[in-house]
């Protein structure tokens, strides 16, 4: 096993590991956690064996095994990014309603 | 039937006093829904008899809107018309846009500047009311003349269905195809208005662009979308 790969073998596991401690002591919600866990198990699986990566690559036509990672990265990056504007969307609607119901409860209240 | 008249309002204390004179004569209630102003809109439509709603922040005029349909359906109201807090809308048209509800023709009623005649629209203005004429006809085959229109009138039905969903920002266009995706009846009638005074068209080129694609996007999206049938 050549050093890079210890390397980010330890970066899939610390960041799973993170994702875990974060779930545990309740500071991330389990259902925004799912992209996250996925992508330290990727990058886990990818790094422990150099011939999986390299078949894999070969397969999807890539050259350069490595940049297989990238591409993973990127994409995993993307997926969460959309989850987070999809997160942001339902939070903004729910705000408004919340909004509208406290104009409507403190109809004849006075002051704004 | 009790009609209740929704007078979306963001920063008009300007303009609040004129609208207030104009619905003097109104026999209708009105409700202003003060959109998070930060100026003294809230206090003089107080002053001025009005009933004020007030967003703590700004929401957008479709939210606004949305909140007058929401106490219209609390206080039992059969229909809502909203006319905009910027003066433009003209109490003397609001027979007129209410009778095809009252006859139980339609659920969604629009007064439409150019069936109304009379008004001139900036250039820009008016090639993009008819690229939203034709976009609206292409992607739901509903002929709006001024699909841009903010003055409304509103069935029970229609009411019922945009307390539960109404597009935010710019929201007059993709309204539309909501209402029809909803199975909603729409119709319009030729109403006057009066020409904006003063600095209000003070949307910059960008902002215009970014209308238009907005706006663009947002009508051919929501075409695609499931609506479910009210």
């Amino acid at each position: 096993m050549d050093i890079v790969q210890i390397i980010s073998f330890l970066i899939g596991v610390v960041l799973f590991l993170s994702v875990v401690f974060l779930i545990i002591t309740g500071r991330l919600k389990e259902r925004y956690s799912l992209l996250w866990l996925a992508s330290s198990l990727f990058i886990c699986i990818l790094s422990i064996s150099r011939r999986l990566l390299e078949y894999i690559s070969y397969k999807l036509g890539i050259y350069y095994p490595p940049s297989l990672l990238f591409l993973a990265g990127v994409l995993f990056l993307l997926a969460i990014n959309i989850s987070f504007s999809v997160t942001i969307s339902r939070l903004s609607s729910k705000v408004d309603t919340l909004a509208q119901e406290i104009a409507l409860l403190k109809e004849n209240k006075g002051s704004p | 039937m009790r009609a209740l008249i929704i007078i979306p309002a963001y920063n008009e204390e300007a303009n609040i006093p004129k609208v207030a004179e104009d619905l003097k004569e109104s026999i209708h209630d009105a409700v202003v829904i003060n959109d998070g102003s930060t100026d003294k809109t809230h206090q003089i439509a107080r002053d001025l008899g009005f009933k004020v709603l007030n967003h703590p922040y700004n929401i957008g005029v479709g939210g606004a809107v949305q909140t007058g349909l929401k106490y219209a359906l609390l206080r039992d109201y059969d229909i809502a018309i909203q006319f905009d807090g910027d003066g433009q809308h003209r109490a003397d048209q609001i027979e007129n846009i209410i009778r095809p509800v009252f006859n139980d023709e339609a659920d969604l009623v629009i007064g439409s500047r150019i069936l109304g005649g009379g008004y001139r629209f900036p250039l820009l203005r008016r090639i993009g009311g008819r690229w939203f004429s034709l976009l609206l006809y292409l992607s739901a085959g509903i002929k709006i003349t001024d699909p841009t229109s903010g003055f409304r009138c509103y069935g029970r039905r229609a009411m019922e269905f945009f307390s539960s969903c109404y597009p935010e920002d710019y929201p007059e266009v993709e309204s539309i195809i909501y209402a029809s995706k909803a199975g909603l009846r729409i119709k319009e009638v030729p109403s006057l208005m009066r020409q904006r005074t003063g600095g209000r068209s003070s949307i910059g080129v960008f902002q215009s662009i970014y209308y238009m694609l907005k706006v663009s996007i947002g009508v051919m999206l929501t075409s695609l979308r499931s609506i479910r049938r009210w």
